[in-house]
């Protein structure tokens, strides 16, 4: 057995202990597998996760990232190995203080105002008072009652990371949700992401895109065939990264 | 045999006249099957939102029969209610046979598992699409349930009218468990059943004419459905 206590965690929490979700951190996972058609995708993973600030994980295609996000998210049960939430095994109380954007916008066939009230009810608060500031800060409030799906990609990830912040969650996992957006776009995810970790919620992203890792990481998980190669902090990651391999990929070598 | 012309000539004024016995066969034949529609809506939408989102073991069978169900012949399931409800039947002390409620147990038995399969298909295409994201906001399976069969409400209208169009348009079954008795359980199949083999085919062409124009509007409508869908993209 490991050591469980969290003794070289990076936190980043500005004000000490004061963030709400303070309690679910440290996330430690300990060997942690998943396996799926009789291969084994994540091979026995240790990590360690502080509270607060943006954990921005990177690697090639196929390295296991989305696996590990929706294994820490509860979308997926390992196939063996821990995941602890500050000590607590992943349940639904701890679930529903996280929330996850998707690669690709899921939207429910309604308006816009509705896809928010959806979450506003699920959570037991519907109010159109906090539903129009939700969507004025997503810059969607002329939108509420266009149908969702007939939205741009652009705005269809601004409200499902809006829908997504609506639960306040304490975490929140983002699956490269800028992959197919343009700059402008890409950079108004990035200010409400920005000002949802500001607020106190920690930031798991996944993203492949080299600049948007350097503007927004404060801590780099490199993921390499169901491994992590490396944990760093992004000054160091971004300067020197310890893997040859984390290397090679921000080289724009391709790695096997 | 009447003339052909005369026949529709026939039809056409019974129905602009209102012919007070027409009116009554086509106002049972809509109350029966709208009540069927209802009564199995409701259960069948259930079924099928259920089908679509739990997985237990059996399910697999349980689809096959529900599945195969659809093709259920109309005289089998009039029979069997028959049988049910007949006086040496299990449910005889009921009174029901020759009875609309009747009628409307037999429509409601035929068409249940139409919309069950029908609505199960369209429930588990959606909810494929949404699955990840209700379990990301931990969505329970009732309310699951419930806001599938909202953000399907299109398809699933499609899936109602079919069962409709199929309820009006059978006559083995309410044949037999309403006995076609007139002022009391006489529908417009049976009517069009009935008058044909008496040689009556002014009365039976009119009805015709109107089980045609319910089958148009109902097509219809579900175009003008899918259209909507469509355009708002909820389809
Ligand atoms: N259910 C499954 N069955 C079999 N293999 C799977 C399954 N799910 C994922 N995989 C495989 O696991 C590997 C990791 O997948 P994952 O989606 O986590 O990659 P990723 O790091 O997110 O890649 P990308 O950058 O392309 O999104 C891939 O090779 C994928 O094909
Ligand atoms: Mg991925």
């Amino acid at each position: 057995m490991r050591d469980l206590r969290p003794a070289n965690v990076i936190d980043l929490r500005n004000t000490q202990d004061s963030g709400a979700g303070a309690d679910l951190f440290p996330l430690t996972v300990e060997d942690l597998t998943y396996q799926a058609g009789g291969t084994v995708l994540i091979k026995g993973i240790d990590l360690t996760l502080g509270a607060g600030g943006v954990t921005v994980i990177m690697g090639p295609n196929g390295a296991g990232k989305s696996l590990l996000l929706r294994l820490l998210h509860g979308l997926l049960e390992p196939s063996g190995g821990w995941i602890a939430w500050g000590g607590q095994p992943l349940d639904d109380a701890i679930r529903r203080r996280q929330a996850m954007v998707f690669q690709r916008a899921v939207m429910l066939r309604r308006s816009v105002a509705a896809n928010i009230d959806f979450v506003l009810r699920l959570r037991g608060r519907a109010d159109p008072a906090r539903r129009r500031e939700i969507l004025e800060h997503a810059g969607l409030a002329d939108r509420a009652e266009q149908p969702a799906r007939l939205l741009s990609g652009g705005e269809q990830q601004r409200l499902a990371l809006a829908r997504a912040l609506a639960t306040e969650p304490d975490v929140l996992f983002m699956d490269e949700p800028t992959s197919n957006l343009d700059p402008a776009s890409t950079l108004v995810i990035e200010d409400i992401t920005k000002a949802a970790r500001d607020r106190g919620t920690k930031i798991v992203f996944i993203t492949h895109d080299m600049g948007q890792a350097r503007r927004l990481a404060d801590d780099v998980v490199f993921m390499h065939r169901g491994k992590v190669l490396e944990h760093s902090p992004a000054a160091a990651f971004f300067n020197q990264p310890a893997s040859a391999e984390a290397g090679d990929y921000m080289a724009g070598k391709i790695i096997l | 045999m009447q003339d052909f012309g005369e026949a529709f000539f026939t039809a056409f004024s019974l129905l602009f006249s209102f012919d007070a016995d027409l009116m009554e066969v086509i106002g049972l034949s809509l109350r029966v099957s709208l009540t069927a529609l209802l009564v199995a809506g409701l259960i069948g939408l259930s079924i099928g939102a259920l089908l679509a989102v739990t997985r237990f073991p059996g399910r697999g069978v349980a689809l096959v029969v529900v599945n195969s169900m659809m093709g259920l012949p109309p005289v089998v399931v009039g029979l069997i209610i028959y049988m049910l409800l007949s006086n040496a039947g299990p449910l005889g002390f009921l009174g029901l046979l020759y009875t609309p409620t009747a009628m409307i147990i037999a429509q409601a038995v035929l068409i249940l598992p139409i919309i069950a399969a029908l609505s199960r298909q369209v429930i588990e295409d959606l909810h494929n699409e949404y699955a990840d994201q209700f379990r990301s906001f931990c969505v329970p399976t009732g309310r699951m349930m419930a806001e599938l069969l909202w953000d399907a409400r299109y398809s699933l209208l499609t899936v109602m009218l079919a069962g409709l169009g199929r309820a009006m348009a059978e006559v083995g079954a309410v044949i037999i468990v309403g006995g076609n008795i007139n002022h009391l359980t006489r529908v417009m199949t049976t009517t069009i059943a009935l008058e044909t083999s008496k040689g009556d085919l002014a009365l039976a062409l009119g009805l015709g004419v109107v089980l045609l124009t319910i089958a148009l509007t109902i097509n219809a409508a579900v175009m003008g459905l899918n259209a909507t869908a469509k355009r708002q993209a909820y389809a």
